[in-house]
């Protein structure tokens, strides 16, 4: 069971991290926040 | 071959639910009357939903070879009429040039919207939610006809390790980001039609909004579960000989027999392929949405799919196309893998006496294991008796 929570914590991590990681290459598309030269679905 | 033959069919019948080519065709129309130009028969085939060829006013932009000298009437619009100009941007056959840099800037029109919109709030909902039901229904009325199924016997008291804490890892990042993307979507797509009456609108915007993160965001969790899964278990599901006896035998379900297998039975094996083949299209299909008019795909696929089968899917897609086509797939594919899904976290737990254990804590108890998984039980064995490890 620890394995379990231990690879749902890394998941949410993972999707912390993601909108950072992405935006270090100018793809900001799962950011909130703006930016005029991201491409956003909203 | 078994997987291989049902991921065509799922394409197949997924693909053809979303594209009007089963529509009736509409009778041949005289439009000499009109020249050249929509007739009464057009409005009222449309009317009925029939199959009309666009062509008689997608193709009709006008022709600069009938050009009028620059001196007379219309001489300036180069031989293209007003209309001409519009049916040119309505069916993106115009050159528009602009300033805006953005992806799609220089569609004006786009006119699959409506049809996406409809389809999308419509079969979709229905059909996706229909198959979550029917399969719920489904695995109750199997649980009181079948129970759960039980170790024969008794369990024997002693484990053998069934996966090791990589592989557990692995799963668990796959189906807890499983869990929360089909969560999320679901409430994407269902949320207008069923959370919206009940919670209101500033509430549902919240939850919208922290959906819309959430699903974006943790995708990469569930490829890089998929990767993993990948990775460790494609050598035990490559299918053999053993899993038609298997699949013969129904797997034991309600013969009560014990069919032999090695790691990963038929059954096992078909759900690893389920989720290996949908979850890379809902992964490709996930992308192209992620970062809208970057990954177009479907005009490709379209093409390909074309070329294979002869069937005459739209291959020029507008950018807006592409996405509609790829936010529709997206649903489907989720769709079938939660049907799946959700029968294999049956079989997982309530389902199955001792079958949790696997990925619980990765031990199981050996009757179990010998009752299920014979083969690779013997296997392991040998190893240890070797001084190896599974």
């Amino acid at each position: 069971m620890k394995v379990m929570v231990a690879a749902f914590v890394v998941a949410l991590i993972i999707a912390v991290c993601a909108p950072v990681v992405l935006n270090q290459f100018g793809w900001s598309s799962a950011e909130q926040g703006s930016s005029p030269a991201s491409v956003r679905l909203d | 071959m078994k997987t291989k033959l049902l991921g065509a069919a799922l394409l197949a019948m997924a693909t053809l639910l979303f594209n009007p080519a089963w529509a009736d065709n509409a009778p041949a129309v005289d439009r000499t009357s009109t020249g050249g130009a929509q007739t009464l028969e057009d409005i009222m085939a449309r009317q009925q939903q029939l199959k009309i060829d666009e062509s008689f006013r997608s193709e009709n932009l006008g022709n600069p070879a009938n050009a009028k000298p620059i001196t007379e009437q219309l001489g300036t619009r180069g031989g293209v009429s007003d209309s001409d100009v519009w049916r040119g941007i309505r069916y993106n056959q115009s050159d528009i040039t602009t300033q805006m840099r953005g992806p799609a800037a220089d569609v004006l029109i786009q006119d699959g919207g409506m049809p996406w919109y409809k389809l999308r709030e419509g079969p979709l909902i229905s059909y996706g939610g229909g198959a979550l039901l029917g399969i719920l229904l489904l695995l109750v009325v199997f649980y009181f006809v079948r129970g759960k199924i039980m170790i024969d016997g008794g369990p024997s008291g002693t484990k053998i390790e069934r996966f090791k804490a990589i592989e557990r890892f692995g799963h668990w990042l796959l189906a807890g980001s499983f869990i929360a993307l089909a969560l999320t979507g679901l409430i994407t797509l269902m949320g207008r039609s069923f959370l919206i009456p009940v919670i209101g609108h500033e509430a549902y915007s919240t939850l919208a909004v922290g959906s819309k993160w959430l699903h974006n965001n943790i995708a990469w969790a569930f490829m890089l579960g998929l990767i993993m899964t990948f990775c460790m278990w494609v050598v035990h599901n490559i299918p053999n000989k053993l899993d038609w006896q298997w699949i013969k035998a129904g797997g034991g379900i309600f013969t009560k027999s014990h069919p032999s297998s090695k790691k990963f039975n038929a059954g096992q094996k078909i759900i690893f392929w389920t989720v290996m083949l949908l979850g890379l299209s809902v992964s490709l299909s996930g992308l192209s949405l992620l970062f809208p008019f970057e990954m177009p795909m479907f005009a490709g696929t379209f093409s390909v799919i074309n070329s294979v089968i002869g069937t005459d899917f739209p291959t020029a897609l507008t950018p807006h196309e592409e996405m509609q086509y790829a936010n529709i797939w997206h649903s489907i594919v989720a769709f079938a893998m939660m049907v799946a899904i959700i029968a294999h976290i049956y079989i997982g737990s309530v389902g199955m006496e001792g079958a949790f254990d696997a990925m619980g804590n990765g031990q199981v108890d050996r009757e179990w294991a010998r009752q299920h998984h014979d083969l690779w039980v013997e296997e392991v064995e040998a190893k240890q008796g070797k001084g190896g490890s599974s």
